[in-house]
């Protein structure tokens, strides 16, 4: 049986909202078995909605339509894009539930009821096909993040919750209002529809800022990412797990959904900015991820750099960018998410962050070591890895537009080699310095459960990465078709009078006088 | 006949007025029957809200009609108007007899009070004239002066009834100055014979006139920079009044404001709508901005008010029929959130019994009362316009109403704002969500409450937005009827 037939996109989003309201009512253990059973579920429902997709089929596919609140539709449907996001989040999904298994004691119901209204409103927002519905999706989400962060985060979570909200506030009414103009001018508020709306040019270049101050924050991009080093390192595990891997992914979601097919000429026009922002922040943010001391902080600042690459791959106006793009997106929910859970397994045992007080791990935690290894080297962008595939496509994408970006950008592969290995040697090599850190036990089954599924994911990222391009290549293609009348001029070309080239330049001359004529001649 | 038809679309107020005036004599032989009566006043505003329903929706009556010679008009704006001034007096009534027994100030005119002032609510909402506009004004101010000194034995409710009486009267004052300004340049008090006189170029005089107006009615909707009396008023008037003062009357002055402004001002929209756009940016910001510093929380929920006219008044700046309609939208959740905030305060009470305010003392709410503080959260969330809280839906139509008119930058600035007032609905629910208890907060042991909290709770929760549709329709009808 197909999912086509079938509410699916629907019973993907409500049945982990009434298992969320079920856990408000439930002990702890009921709570853990009840969100781990609907995470599960919502997986397998997934796994068949992949399956079911149709690569070659219509753009938008297993569409919903019920006029429900009035002039909000709840319209859903997805195309590749938005399955492969959707995907992460359902398979992230059971792993934070995992992650938090034991590590929350207090108020467990609740925790897990935040969770799963979190995942049923990430799923909604990947999957919304009204304007309205999708900015209810995009903000709702900020208050099951807020409480996570605010009741089960470390010492300094307080402050960490307000500036997470009120930033992402901040950025999102903006937007907000400019919807509502998007809306009155084009008289529609399906996004399929929209789409395909030539929005004047002059009005572009303001929507595209107000959207552009949303999705830059929520990126996060320089110099709006403040908030993300305090969040993650302030929220328990799974919240930095869930954070950086799907809801760092709606700002780039946003980019590619909303700004640049929609106001393909503005997203030219802006393209400086884009790219000086990212630039800045590949080199600035990794710089800084270099001197941590603080495990979280480390991996978040590393998170903003990747998402620098994220957004000069989505701006290169191109296949390979886009595409790029995507893949890193992808990869980087995988790999931070990965990285976090890594982090929290040896926080569980020591209840400390800072790098200095582990050390050699790799001689009491062979198995721990192993799989950090690999996690490693796909947030360095190691081939083999998800990581390499991403970030190569999406700096040969930019390399057609602008030499000088890719090439600062690149560094921040270098760096960013610097700053993995520098942590990794300095937690897992070496002498055991520290009596408590070298008597910490391996990985147990359930750690073991949560991170081989993301390590298997990512090297079959990074080995058959078709499997997870077929599905976007055709948006990818209409996205490039529609912003290709505003795509910028690379400077790569061979100019025709260009004095620095000239010693390259086969002297020919006669020889193209004589091809032309004879082209002249033929017709 | 004329007198018949009139009588005929009073009607909601008659039942109203004899029955505050049986209620009144009841009440002067048993002086300790105010459950009872408070009973009877609820049965008698059903009775009104059941006329108004059948006014509102009789095919005949489509188009409403004057009464008194023009002095009173019944439309499915003033219908619409006073269902909500019901349906709220009808929500303060239920909750207070027990809580003010406990304060030891419940006596038998308190229900008739309320019902005086609904009736004068009622006139408000249906004058199509100056002076009856005064009166009803008049008759809901002196009850409300009244009821916010009503326990006479807490010195902080007799300073609040004091302060509320001489800042109203002032700005009685003004109104008063204002509409006779008025009168004297065009010649009458009728709305539709102002209306037709202030076209074109009208001159000092009458300018003079409308700014005096509306700096009057900013008063009576507790507007910045009038909105001095708020806070004071509000922390020192008994709960249960406070809850009726931010619900029913705030409706009754904007429905009021938004009449004198588009019958008699219709034509001046130029005028007018750059003094609207102003109190309204300066409501939202100073409502934001006064609210951070605020540990009790009726002084709080007070700025809460002042911030979420500004929102209401976006609407009225449009001043289109979206626009109109839009304010009553977001009118009807703002009665249901802010109801709602109250009755959740006024359910904390320590162990010995004592009510208590403070911003500290709801300190680990969710872990001893998990249930109050999630509908507390849920009102905190909705009157800061987070989705998918129906607050968020009231924003959302003012604003679009806004950039329908065009006016880009006051929604802008007056959605920027709103993040600034976010910060202190976040403040609660960090209060409650992420500190540790101090003084524990008993269960309350009043059904009534709890039953009405849950029932509100419910209504801006995301179920809230299956009333879009059925709200959207009768406000684009209670709103046509003005234009």
């Amino acid at each position: 049986m197909s999912a086509a037939d079938f509410p699916i996109l629907t019973t993907l989003i409500v049945v982990p909202a009434l298992a969320a309201i079920l856990c408000l009512f439930l002990r702890a253990e009921g709570a853990r078995v009840i969100a781990l059973v609907a995470t599960l579920f919502n997986l397998l429902l997934g796994i068949w909605l992949w399956s079911s997709f149709d690569v070659m089929g219509s753009q938008w596919q297993f569409q919903e339509s019920v006029a429900l609140f009035g002039p909000i539709g709840w319209k859903l449907g997805i195309d590749g894009i938005s399955l492969m996001l959707i995907m992460l989040s359902l398979f992230l999904m059971p792993i934070c539930i995992g992650a938090s298994w034991r590590a929350i004691k207090e108020r467990v119901g609740e925790y897990m009821a935040a969770f799963l209204f979190m995942e049923a409103l990430m799923i909604g927002v990947f999957a919304a096909q009204d304007l309205m519905l999708f900015y209810i999706f995009f903000e709702a989400g900020l208050i099951p993040m807020y409480l996570i962060i605010g009741i089960w985060g470390g010492a300094n979570r307080i402050y960490a919750s307000y500036k997470f909200f009120l930033y992402t506030l901040l950025g999102s009414v903006l937007m907000l209002i400019a919807m509502l103009w998007m809306i009155q001018q084009a008289g529609t508020a399906d996004i399929p529809a929209l789409l395909n709306h030539d929005f004047p040019a002059e009005a572009q270049s303001w929507l595209w800022l107000a959207f552009f101050a949303s999705f830059a924050v929520k990126m996060p991009m320089w110099p709006v990412h403040t908030w993300l080093p305090d969040a993650h390192v302030q929220a328990p595990t799974a919240g930095s797990v869930i954070l950086a891997g799907v809801l760092l992914k709606m700002g780039g979601y946003g980019f590619l959904r909303f700004s640049l097919p929609m106001f393909p000429e503005a997203s030219a026009q802006f393209i400086w900015l884009i790219f000086g922002l990212s630039m800045v922040a590949v080199v600035y943010t990794s710089l800084v991820a270099l001197v941590q001391s603080d495990m979280k902080k480390l991996i978040a600042y590393s998170s903003v750099a990747h998402m620098a690459i994220v957004t000069v791959g989505l701006f290169a106006f191109n296949q390979q960018g886009i595409e790029g793009a995507i893949i890193v997106m992808l990869s980087h929910g995988l790999v931070s998410g990965a990285l976090f859970l890594c982090v929290g397994v040896i926080y569980d045992r020591l209840h400390t962050r800072e790098i200095d007080r582990y050390g050699g791990l790799s001689i009491n935690m062979p198995k721990y070591a192993l799989l950090f290894m690999l996690f490693t080297m796909a947030s360095v962008g190691l081939p083999g890895t998800s990581g390499f595939v991403g970030e190569l496509l999406s700096l040969a994408g930019v390399y057609q537009v602008s030499t000088w970006v890719t090439l600062i950008c690149a560094t921040g592969i270098i760096l960013g080699a610097g700053y993995m290995l520098y942590l990794y040697r300095r937690v897992a090599f070496g002498e055991q310095k520290n009596a408590d850190a070298a008597a910490m036990k391996d990985l147990n089954g359930r750690e073991l459960w949560l991170l081989v599924p993301i390590a298997a994911v990512v090297l079959w990222m990074g080995v058959y990465p078709e499997s997870f391009l077929r599905p976007i290549r055709g948006d990818v293609a209409r996205i490039v078709e529609r912003i290709e009348r505003a795509a910028p001029a690379g400077d790569s070309a061979i100019r025709e009078n260009d004095p620095a080239m000239e010693k390259f330049r086969v002297k020919t001359n006669e020889g193209g006088d004589s091809h032309e004529a004879k082209q002249g001649s033929g017709h | 006949m004329n007198l018949g038809i009139s009588l005929y679309f009073t009607r909601p107020e008659l039942i109203l007025s004899v029955s505050g005036l049986v209620l009144l004599i009841i009440a002067a032989w048993r002086s300790d029957s105010g459950r009872l009566l408070s009973l009877a006043a609820i049965a008698a505003l059903f009775a009104a809200g059941a006329w108004t329903v059948n006014l509102l929706t009789h095919p005949s009556l489509e188009l409403g009609g004057d009464a008194f010679e023009g002095l009173y008009r019944m439309d499915a704006f003033g219908s619409f108007s006073k269902l909500l001034i019901y349906v709220a007096a009808a929500i303060s009534l239920m909750i207070a007899p027990r809580f003010l027994k406990n304060m030891g100030a419940m006596r038998a005119e308190y229900p008739v009070l309320i019902l005086f002032a609904v009736v004068g609510m009622g006139i408000m909402v249906s004058a199509n004239d100056l002076m009856t506009l005064y009166i009803g004004l008049e008759l809901n101010s002196l009850s409300a002066y009244v009821l916010a000194s009503f326990a006479r034995n807490d010195g902080r409710s007799v300073e609040a009834g004091l302060k509320y009486f001489v800042l109203g009267a002032l700005a009685s004052g003004i109104l008063l100055f204002g509409m006779s300004l008025l009168y004297g340049f065009t010649g009458s008090t009728n709305f539709d014979a102002i209306g037709k006189a202030l076209s074109g170029d009208i001159g000092m005089g009458a300018l003079f006139g409308v700014v005096f107006v509306l700096s009057g009615l900013a008063f009576k909707i507790s507007a910045a920079p009038f909105h001095m009396w708020t806070p004071d008023v509000y922390e020192g008037a008994p709960t249960p009044v406070t809850a009726f003062f931010a619900s029913a009357p705030k409706v009754a002055a904007m429905a009021l404001l938004v009449r004198v402004t588009i019958t008699a001002f219709g034509d001046q929209t130029f005028v007018w709508q750059q003094i609207i756009m102003v109190i309204a940016i300066m409501s939202i910001l100073i409502g934001a901005v006064g609210a951070i510093g605020q540990s009790n929380l009726k002084r709080l929920l007070a700025y809460s008010s002042i911030n979420n006219v500004g929102f209401i008044l976006i609407g009225l700046a449009a001043g289109t029929k979206e626009g109109i309609a839009a304010m009553l939208v977001y009118l009807s959740i703002y009665v249901a959130m802010t109801l709602g905030g109250f009755i959740c305060l006024m359910q904390l009470r320590n162990r010995d019994g004592r009510l208590r305010e403070d911003m500290s003392d709801i300190a680990g709410l969710s872990k001893t009362r998990p249930g109050l503080a999630a509908a507390m959260a849920i009102f905190m969330f909705s009157l800061a316009g987070i989705p998918p809280l129906f607050g968020f839906w009231g924003k959302l139509v003012v604003f679009n109403a806004a950039v329908a008119a065009g006016l880009l930058p006051l929604a802008v600035i007056g959605i920027a704002a709103s993040v600034i007032g976010a910060f202190y609905y976040l403040k609660v629910v960090k209060v409650m969500y992420f500190d540790d208890a101090e003084d524990i907060i008993v269960s309350e042991n009043s059904r009534t409450l709890i039953w009405t909290g849950a029932v509100l709770a419910a209504l801006v929760s995301p179920l809230g937005y299956l009333l879009i549709t059925p709200l959207g329709q009768i406000t684009d009808k209670a709103a046509s009827a003005l234009f």
